[in-house]
């Protein structure tokens, strides 16, 4: 079975006063459909640059993007990027935020399949609210039900639940694999949390510092629900570590 | 209870008021002034245009052009701005020319307006229009051009069509600016009222400070002009503040 996105030498470079700064530096990898990737790297390495580019909101110097065989020109809906910073529309409540993207619809089922997604990321009640009367966490949900919504096959999810404190960015990754269990997409996610990749991701790619490359490719063959205390999780992640070069976790 | 903590808010810029009252009344008793008024002397201004009712035949004859000229600049300076913000040729294009004309005083367009327009309410509106229109695009272009990167980009994952994004995502980004300018906009509308009426009219706030002057030194009609315009702008803003309270503009304001 083909893969779901094909990344082939991916290169970026940034103009800058001492001459080009190099970011990415030839990066390859495939994703299966279905799949969850995670990708880790040390921070200003290029990750959400990386991801940018795959989601087509961004142009490469060199290489392509190719998904379902075909190469990608510019951000559809059928891969939706959730933002490290959020990008719900703070001018529409809740519900106007779900409808958005469901375009060929009647309004009623428009509004129906809002309402019945952010009952589903937990939101019910919260339909006629806006953005700014929410916690962070309930944001974080209305983000992901706006994307869930319009059906898309893959997610792209640059850092989503980094500005969430630790108690709720747990609740969040085990709603989206709740989520994910329930409606398959392929899902691409930089993160710089090692224990967020080795609770979500089926596999981990490590990145290197700048001018980034794959470093190493963890397959992660673990079963959900996943024990994060657990010896293999663990050792994922101790190896992860290293791998970012950070050994004083192992000692 | 709302009432008591209204009261409470506006305590200190009542006090301050007070004060400065207390020591302009204090001045002119000790100077010894008989031509500069002390604040008693204003309100009797105040209350001897009012009961010969022509208070109120000035301050709507200034609404009426303040009303007018602000509307028409806001009419023209928002879709002109946004155009200007949105489409990088119109900016190109007609910035350098928005930026020539912003600095020109609006005192220096008065021979013109005549010129144009003749004597009546048409050269003060147009002297008001030119004031306020500035402010107003010049607020709403920076607006469109501050618009975050994360919206925009939001909109476009959704495919949605270029008018859906300028319609649903671009002026309502930028409408608490451009209400921002509106405030600004008809803040200087109030600024220019009073050069405006200069221009041989028989009314209006400006006009009333001019001739209080010219005909024989009432300087308590003058201040009590003047504190008129102050009253008024201080209404006006405050409704303008209203728009501020709509929800979906709501999120721009920490407090």
């Amino acid at each position: 079975m083909p893969a779901k996105i094909v990344v082939q030498n991916l290169t970026k470079t940034f103009a800058s006063d001492s001459g080009g700064l190099r970011v990415l530096d030839g990066i390859s990898f495939t994703v299966d459909d279905g799949e969850v990737l995670a990708i880790v790297g040390p921070s200003g390495c290029g990750k959400s640059t990386l991801l940018n580019i795959v989601a087509g909101f961004e142009r490469c110097d060199e290489g392509s993007v190719i998904i379902d065989g075909t190469k990608l020109a510019r951000p559809s809906s059928n891969g939706i990027l959730i933002s490290q910073h959020g990008s719900v529309f703070p001018w529409l409540t809740v519900q106007q935020n779900l409808m958005f993207g469901l375009n060929g619809h009647a309004p009623n089922d428009k509004e129906s399949l809002a309402d019945r997604y952010a009952a589903m990321v937990g939101l019910k009640g919260f339909e006629a609210s806006y953005p700014h009367e929410l916690s962070g966490g309930m944001l974080k949900r209305a983000e992901l039900a706006r994307a869930l919504v319009v059906k898309p096959e893959i997610l792209y999810m640059d850092e989503p639940f980094a500005a969430l404190d630790a108690l709720m960015n747990l609740r969040m990754r085990t709603e989206l694999l709740r989520i994910l269990a329930k409606e398959r997409h392929t899902v691409v996610m930089v993160t710089h949390d090692v224990e967020e990749a080795t609770h979500i991701a089926d596999r981990i790619l490590v990145l290197s510092p700048r001018p980034t490359r794959i470093q190493a490719t963890f397959e992660v063959s673990l079963r959900h629900p996943r024990i994060l205390t657990g010896p293999e999780v663990q050792e994922l992640r101790t190896a992860i570590l290293r791998e970012l070069g950070v050994d004083s976790f192992s000692a | 209870m709302t009432t008591m903590r209204r009261l409470k808010q506006a305590l200190p810029s009542l006090t301050v008021i007070a004060v400065l009252i207390g020591a302009w009344w204090t001045v002119v008793i000790a100077t010894g002034s008989v031509i500069f008024p002390t604040p008693w002397q204003v309100v009797n201004g105040v209350g001897e245009l009012m009961r010969d009712g022509t208070l109120w035949q000035h301050i709507a004859a200034s609404l009426f052009r303040v009303g007018s000229g602000f509307a028409l600049a806001a009419l023209i300076a928002i879709p002109l701005g946004l155009w200007m913000g949105w489409t990088r040729g119109a900016f190109q294009t007609l910035n350098p020319l928005i930026q020539m004309l912003r600095p020109i005083s609006p005192i220096a367009w008065i021979p013109i307006a005549i010129l144009w327009f003749g004597v009546g309410n048409a050269s003060p509106i147009y002297l008001i229009f030119i004031s306020s229109v500035f402010p107003m695009v010049v607020q709403t272009i920076a607006g469109v051009h501050t618009i975050e990167r994360r919206y925009l980009w939001a909109a476009a994952n959704f495919g949605v069509s270029r008018y859906t994004l300028f319609r649903r995502v671009v002026i309502p980004a930028v409408l608490p600016q451009i209400i921002v300018g509106m405030r600004i906009g008809l803040g200087v509308a109030w600024l220019v009222v009073v050069a405006a009426e200069m221009i041989a009219l028989r009314s209006g706030l400006g006009y009333l400070i001019i001739d209080s002057r010219n005909a024989g030194n009432r300087y308590d009609l003058v201040i009590a002009g003047m504190v008129m315009i102050g009253l008024i702008g201080l209404m006006l803003d405050g409704l303008m503040r209203l728009l501020e309270r709509l929800k979906s503009v709501r999120w721009r304001y920490a407090r």
